[in-house]
């Protein structure tokens, strides 16, 4: 059966709070989900007060300047601190999104309260195991498929095709959307989540490429494709405005298609 | 008690081979069509629907007998009890693909779902062709 509990390791228990930084005239509280595979203890949630006058106005600043200043060990991804490279996605305050675009000051709680990507298993803190999730993105094979021998130039691709590749090819890969899916919580080792579905619809949006019935061939299936149930909670949390949903309505409305 | 370390896996098989799995059943797509044939159905079928069960109210079997004798009238009811069982049927199974994870179990409900349904929908229109043929 699904599990509505957490296992008994995985409980959150306790946690320690630091102390206020020295001098700081304005803090911000961060509750910061710790968790260490080094020792037999339960995760916890640590308290740091973060001096905002010191460090830059995004999440991600808050979580560099407790590394820099509180605590060293403190674990998480990071990496181009503008949206791009998707390494530093994690829960804030109840949704997925990520650390280095969403402001501390739009959290409206008193606390940021930071976890791991929820429903994947904890490498270190906050930094979560998507071996899974990369698979499922190898699997759809993303890139160009064709039999025709490759032209001189290149692919030829006319001005509307191409706009139908538009809110799909922007796809950072951070698995905001994959992790906040219910489908995906019960069943990732079948379904493949929004994010390596929508990868697999800009490829059969894609009118450059010569593979689009294998590629629906290998979605049709009970679970890869049709454990999505239009949650939406993928499109909620896209942090790049994206609308995996809407891609995964086009991959059934093609299925449905090529019978009629 | 600790978590499962990452550096032992419970099997030795790469990640994509376990993504791949057993391949594609190649199906799915029938049921969702039917689940939306289904709905529409009902959206269709729910007014007149209602409208013979206020009719039916407080009736006894001679006077249900009486109306559901009229065709159009038992053919709504036959029409309205193939797509809601049908859409149970198919939603009800959804719902055990989705929670129930042991494959035996699962098997089992499955099939149990499949009875229930075959059962409820030839009760139900072996009643209405009972009531409207008048025996």
């Amino acid at each position: 059966m699904v599990k509505f509990a957490l296992p008994r390791n995985s409980k959150v228990t306790g946690g320690k709070t630091w102390p206020k930084p020295e001098g700081a005239t304005e803090t911000r509280e961060f509750k910061v989900y710790r968790w260490n595979p080094d020792d037999d203890s339960n995760p916890s949630i640590d308290t740091f007060y973060v001096d905002v006058n010191e460090c830059g106005p995004r999440v991600l600043d808050g979580l560099i300047w407790i590394k820099d200043h509180i605590d060293p060990t403190l674990t998480f991804r990071r990496s181009c601190r503008e949206g791009v490279c998707g390494s530093c996605a994690m829960n804030i305050n109840g949704q997925n999104t990520l650390a280095c675009t969403k402001s501390m000051h739009d959290v409206a709680a008193d606390a940021v309260k930071v976890s791991p990507l929820p429903h994947q298993p904890v490498v270190k803190d906050l930094v979560p195991d998507l071996t899974n999730f990369y698979a499922q993105y190898a699997s759809i094979e993303p890139w160009l498929k064709t039999t025709t021998p490759t032209p001189q130039k290149e692919w030829r691709q006319s001005r509307d095709d191409r706009e139908k590749l538009d809110g799909l090819y922007e796809c950072i890969l951070c698995a905001c959307c994959s992790t906040a899916c219910p489908s995906y919580w019960w069943n990732s080792d079948r379904f493949l989540g929004p994010a390596a579905l929508l990868q697999a619809a800009r490829w059969v949006s894609d009118s450059r490429d010569e593979a689009t019935g294998e590629r629906l061939d290998y979605l049709e299936d009970p679970f890869r494709l049709y454990r999505c149930h239009t949650i939406l909670n993928c499109t909620k949390a896209c942090p790049k405005n994206l609308n995996p949903a809407e891609a995964i309505a086009m991959l059934k409305l093609k299925l449905v298609e090529r019978q009629m | 008690m600790t978590m499962q370390p990452l550096s032992r896996p419970k099997s030795m098989r790469t990640p994509l081979g376990r993504v791949r799995n057993l391949g594609a059943a190649h199906s799915g797509t029938k049921d969702f069509w039917r689940q939306r044939v289904t709905a529409v159905a009902m959206v269709l079928l729910i007014v007149p629907m209602v409208v013979v069960m206020m009719i039916l109210l407080g009736r006894n079997q001679a006077g249900a007998a009486q109306i559901l004798g009229s065709p159009p009238i038992a053919i709504i009811m036959l029409l309205f009890v193939i797509a809601s069982i049908w859409h149970m049927k198919i939603g009800m199974q959804v719902i055990i693909e989705d929670y129930v994870h042991d494959e035996k179990i699962k098997l089992m409900s499955i099939m149990a779902n499949n009875f229930f349904s075959v059962t409820l929908a030839l009760a139900a229109t072996y009643a209405i062709f009972k009531l409207s043929s008048g025996v």
